[in-house]
């Protein structure tokens, strides 16, 4: 069994919802990217994504767009994310890890060499935003090789065939993106979500997480009634924003946010 | 290997050989499975190709007429040169064929919102244009850099009705206003109608550019049939995302005797990096839905792109020019900032014809490339728009502040 099928399982077995906060790699200084990974762990994160940072980030708002930028003004690369998560296994060996990014970094340095390295640094999926299933063949049969879950993500607008697409190249869980935007967006509307989990529960047993648009403590919780797991983003990668000129308080920020929205999870 | 197929592509998943294809987040994926069918749907029907038709005829002003620049061949030597004038259509380039198709496309599908990115300002001007007269409220993104370097394009925008919105993310380029139209799509895809400006962009928008710009191509094949009963010897145009060349060259890819030149952005010169040249010194990756030749660094980051022209200040092209520099049917170079001035200047005095940057830079391979060859040879240049937006660039490269 993985370690992302093994952290649902026993999360179920416990009636709980996975939390899956979200930072970018290498932000705001790569020196202090595992301390905040370990740091997310402790106050109650069950799978951490790492953003893997690109000049070209689309899909993502203002927040994670600044975010990549700080990143990449220290010239983080794929290989020095995977060498983040390498560090972190060193003391973590069981919360798993999802690379979340764009394709061109994996395209240029090769999938098959790409997927050798992550499963050697001890990642466990990988998100290509801008792969959907249709042009993903290659790099899932890459991944799948090395042992590598492929998450995809379903979104408002796919429908039931996309779905069964989607459902069909994804293991390890499926990433529903909560609204029509980018990441960072407001206006999330509860009942439409739910009902779309409905809709892709027909076609799928796999966990589905949700994110883009949750913002606070109380927006968790009522996803986590409806979800198998949250994922927060933008919210935590502002408090890495506003505190940029001291990183040395980044960590015990992330710590008491997500601690709070693990704590009214397990409320819900 | 076998003659390709060249009528034929994009295959149904849009992919031209390796390049092509759709490359977006998920939320995108069935607006533009709409999109698709929509434009299929269209391109079939004689109501929307009439209507079309009647547009580029009235409005645009086409056909634009090939010229047979005599004085300047003359002074340059070799073959005669022949300018396909797009410079006179409506807008002054282009880029008002396709905004015109999409816009069209755009009601039937019942869409109330346009947006679109621009760098120069002339997609940007051009789709303002249209949605001023189908009354469309129209956003445009425009990168900070170019929203300084084109001010009067800028200005022309707010007049026509359009909302511009600078963008001060990344690189604050053409690449950029991209993205960032991008995003305005994918959280408004249900009134709104993405006109994207090149053929670029995910899979239908190669395709389908590069259909609404081949107008071009069509036209140009029976003008110089009757003005020279022959085809051209060869074919020259300006290359940022490729819309304009595709659209001369597409309708004589079959045509073997026509050799056919991209010309890219050297910018300050291949061998300095500071260019926007991706099929002459890139490699291929996956950028803004398709999978192209890119200016990029190791890591798959892109890099920051050079030109005089904010036209060609692009990192990547569009797929189909990618498959067409593999399978060799067209040749692709570079000419820099400074070569595009000079043919700037020599078209202007010798022809009183003011070249917009871009197409000075096809211009500048088209004398340099008549000179190798004989005076009974003839080569095309897509004179794709004119220079009025660039008299503020032009000065300021003399040192005269207007
Ligand atoms: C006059 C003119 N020519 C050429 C271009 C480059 O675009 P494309 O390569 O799509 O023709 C532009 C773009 O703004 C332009 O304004």
């Amino acid at each position: 069994m993985s370690r992302i099928e093994k952290t649902f399982s026993r999360l179920r077995s416990e009636g709980r919802t996975a939390l899956i906060p979200f930072i970018t790699a290498g932000d705001p200084d790569p020196e202090f990217t595992v301390s905040f990974m370990h740091g997310l762990v402790s106050a109650g994160a069950n799978l951490l994504e790492l953003g893997v940072p690109f000049s070209d980030p689309m899909a993502d708002g203002p927040v994670i767009q600044r975010a990549s930028e700080r990143a990449l003004e220290h010239h983080v690369s794929l290989l020095d994310v995977l060498e983040m998560v390498r560090r972190f296994r060193e003391q973590d060996s069981h919360t798993p890890v999802v690379l979340m990014g764009y394709l061109n970094p994996v395209e240029v340095m090769g999938y098959e060499d790409f997927a050798t390295a992550a499963e050697e640094a001890g990642v466990d999926g990988v998100l290509t935003v801008d792969l959907p299933p249709e042009e993903a063949h290659d790099l899932v049969q890459a991944l799948r090789s090395h042992a590598l879950d492929p998450i995809f993500l379903a979104a408002p607008t796919s429908n039931r065939h996309r779905l069964e697409m989607i459902a069909s190249a994804a293991s390890g869980f499926i990433y529903y993106i909560s609204l029509k935007g980018v990441t960072g967006a407001a206006n999330l509307a509860v009942d439409e979500v739910a009902r779309k989990l409905d809709e892709i529960r027909e076609v799928t047993d796999l966990p589905l997480g949700v994110g883009f648009g949750i913002k606070n403590a109380e927006m968790a919780a009522t996803m986590s009634r409806i979800a198998d797991a949250v994922v927060v983003g933008s919210t935590l990668v502002s408090v890495i924003e506003e505190n940029a000129s001291e990183p040395d308080k980044i960590r015990d920020k992330l710590h008491d946010l997500v601690h709070e929205m693990r704590t009214a999870m397990d409320r819900a | 290997m076998e003659k390709p197929d060249y009528r034929h592509m994009p295959d149904e998943h849009g992919h031209f050989g390796p390049y092509g294809g759709l490359f977006v987040a998920e939320t995108l994926m069935e607006p533009l499975e709409e999109l698709r069918e929509a434009y299929e749907k269209y391109m079939q029907d004689e109501q929307f190709l009439t209507e079309l038709d009647a547009d580029l005829q009235h409005y645009v002003g086409r056909p634009s007429p090939i010229y047979h620049a005599e004085r300047l061949s003359r002074e340059n030597g070799g073959a005669q040169i022949y300018l396909k004038r797009e410079d006179l259509n409506h807008t002054g380039a282009h880029k008002v064929n396709n905004t015109i198709g999409q816009a069209l496309l755009a009601k039937r599908m019942g869409k109330t919102r346009i947006i679109a990115e621009t760098g120069a300002g002339q997609h940007g001007v051009a789709t303002a244009t249209v949605a001023a007269r189908l009354g469309l409220e129209c956003v445009v993104y425009m990168g900070e850099v170019d929203v300084a370097r084109q001010e009067a394009n800028v200005y022309r925008m707010r007049l026509l009705g359009a909302e511009v919105r600078s963008v001060s993310s990344g690189s604050k380029t053409l690449k950029d206003a991209l993205n960032e139209a991008m995003r305005d799509w994918v959280a408004t895809v249900d009134n709104t109608f993405y006109i994207i400006g090149t053929v670029a962009g995910p899979h239908p928008y190669p395709a389908m550019v590069r259909d609404f710009q081949t107008v071009i191509g069509r036209e140009a094949r029976q003008q110089m049939r009757q003005m020279t009963a022959d085809l051209p010897d060869a074919l020259v145009a300006c290359v940022g995302g490729g819309s304009n060349a595709i659209g001369l060259f597409h309708p004589f890819l079959e045509d073997e005797g026509v050799a056919m030149y991209g010309v890219e952005a050297a910018g300050e010169g291949l061998e300095t990096g500071h260019h926007a040249a991706p099929l002459c010194a890139g490699q291929p990756g996956v950028l803004h839905g398709n999978r192209t030749y890119l200016m990029e660094d190791r890591d798959g980051q892109i890099i920051e792109t050079h030109s005089i022209s904010a036209g060609l200040d692009y990192p990547g092209v569009g797929p189909e020019h990618a498959w067409l520099k593999d399978t060799g049917r067209v040749q692709y170079v570079a000419i820099d900032d400074d070569e595009a001035l000079a043919a700037f200047h020599t078209l202007t005095r010798t022809e009183g014809i003011i070249p917009a940057l871009e197409s000075s830079h096809a211009v500048a391979y088209a004398l340099k490339l008549a000179a190798t060859m004989k005076p009974e040879q003839k080569v095309l240049v897509n004179l794709s728009g004119r220079g009025d937006k660039d008299m503020h660039t032009v000065a300021a490269r003399e040192g005269i502040k207007l």
